[in-house]
């Protein structure tokens, strides 16, 4: 398994093989507060990088979900479409978001790892 | 402009607040618990919301500023008691409503509570209308701290003995710490509760007397999803001046008495709706699934024409589910009518359904 890898909008990216699991990063879900919708894309179908692949709403306002990456929809998470709630409870563990067959690999070259991203979310925020 | 901050801004910091600007104040939209745990502690326990943005105008004068007022609001003031409240608007000559209000007969004349963003232009269109006869005041050092749910009346009984003997829509001065406060027994959540005018120097106390006692601060975002549930209007949202209380949904706010004669500004347009029966009108709505619905939405009939707006959409967390507010052409109002919104390009099923969405538990009175 690679090393976890974060977008600037917030997701989180880690691969296993070609494939990618991806979800948003617990500083995305304590900006947006109780998310209480999430739809994600279709099983099958393709999406490109930084491309809109979801959208999660909180109380207060809808968000777009990005795709650090581009490839196919190999997965969905269908526990938090039915319970979006485990979105703020474990956003970077079971509460995944989708899974893709990467078409490229080093896509994830210019994404940001750990310490990167903490900094960046610490700027991003203050 | 400067932002404005109440007299709260320190206890809303020192309580983890995120602050959102509304109105032109400072104001927080949740703490840390969060709005879904913030609405369900309010609607089990207490909540504190502090809605010192909001305009308390106090007009002074006797039955002249009565008779005066009744050519402005559709109510019967002649026949209201002392200390007794009604809910109301301030209308233009085609009823469109330029606020909606709560006005209180006082011993010297009324209070209005006015909308925080809307208070100014009322206190000048009022101004005009009553040509300066009056004695006016939008005060600048008043407080108002609302307490709302099940366990309010207890909580705030214990810091203002007597409140407990006030009923649904009635207030009365009280003594705190040898000033007088003004409370009402009213609220913007569907709970029982009170609305508590004070002066600006006591009101961080008085807060901290009531968190002390197992009530708990609430944010604008739990204040907006406990009013969606309890299907109450937002001003700017399910009433501006394109919109009137007949077709808000709100006939019931406007006494018979005044019905049959009019005279006050905007009566023809309004006893010409009630007769005639208004084009759009305001509806509950209830999506399909979990789909949220927000401001500005489209609204569809099953043949997919277009027949209205969504006002307001949120998700009720006591609902456990999506619920909206809007307009549309009467002929769809029907409850249970099956409608189409259009969300993020798509269409999806939603139903007409009843308001409130959350029943309420008001302490009712004989008043």
């Amino acid at each position: 398994m690679s090393e976890v890898k974060f977008s600037k909008e917030h997701e989180w990216i880690i691969l296993e093989g070609d494939v990618a699991t991806i979800g948003i990063t617990q500083h995305a879900t304590e900006m947006l507060g109780d998310i209480v919708f999430a739809e994600l894309p279709e099983k099958g179908s393709s999406v490109e990088k930084d491309g809109t692949a979801g959208v999660v709403e909180s109380t207060k306002a809808a968000s777009d979900v990005y795709t650090p990456v581009s490839g196919e929809v190999v997965d969905i998470n269908q526990a938090i479409v039915d319970d979006p709630a485990k979105i703020n409870e474990d956003p970077e563990g079971t509460a995944w978001f989708f899974k893709l067959k990467m078409k490229d690999i080093s896509e994830l070259d210019s994404l940001m790892n750990k310490e990167e991203y903490d900094k960046f979310a610490k700027e991003s925020s203050s | 402009m400067e932002i404005k901050k109440t007299s709260l801004n320190k206890l809303h910091q020192d309580s983890q607040a995120k602050f959102v600007e509304f109105a032109g104040y400072e104001m927080p939209i949740q703490y840390s618990k969060g709005v879904i745990e913030e609405h369900k502690f309010t609607r089990s326990h207490a909540g504190i919301f502090d809605v010192s943005h909001m305009g308390q105008l106090f007009i002074y004068g006797n039955e002249n500023l009565t008779s005066d007022l009744e050519k402005i609001f559709p109510l019967d003031l002649k026949n209201l008691q002392q200390n007794c409240s009604k809910y109301s608007f301030l209308m233009n000559e085609e009823a469109g409503i330029y606020d909606d209000l709560i006005i209180t007969k006082l011993e010297d004349g009324y209070l209005i509570i006015l909308n925080a963003a809307c208070k100014e232009k009322d206190f000048e269109i009022l101004s005009d209308i009553l040509s300066k006869k009056y004695k006016m005041e939008l005060s600048n050092d008043r407080a108002l701290v609302a307490i709302q749910g099940p366990k309010a009346v207890e909580i705030l009984n214990e810091t203002i003995n007597g409140v407990q003997n006030l009923t649904f829509m009635t207030g009365d001065w009280f003594d705190y710490n040898g000033q007088k406060l003004f409370v009402t027994r009213s609220g913007y959540t569907g709970e029982d509760g009170f609305e508590v005018s004070i002066l600006n120097d006591l009101a961080e106390e008085f807060t901290k007397s009531l968190i002390k006692k197992g009530a708990e601060l609430i944010g604008l975002g739990a204040r907006d999803t406990l009013r969606l549930e309890a299907g109450l209007c937002l001003y700017g949202h399910e009433l501006d001046l394109n919109k009137t209380p007949v077709e808000a949904n709100l006939k019931w706010a406007i006494s018979k008495e005044r019905l049959s004669n009019g005279g006050f500004v905007g009566s023809d347009k309004i006893i010409n709706q009630i007769k005639e029966g208004a084009k759009k009108i305001r509806v509950g709505i209830k999506p399909e699934g979990r789909l949220i619905a927000r401001e500005k939405t489209k609204i569809f009939n099953e043949t997919e024409l277009p027949i209205g707006e969504i006002t307001s959409g949120t998700f009720g967390p006591s609902i456990n589910g999506p619920i909206a507010m809007g307009y549309v052409d009467k002929e769809f109002s029907k409850i249970d009518t099956k409608i189409l919104l259009e969300v993020r390009g798509k269409k999806y099923p939603a139903n007409i359904c009843k308001l409130p969405f959350y029943k309420k538990s008001y302490v009712k009175g004989v008043n």
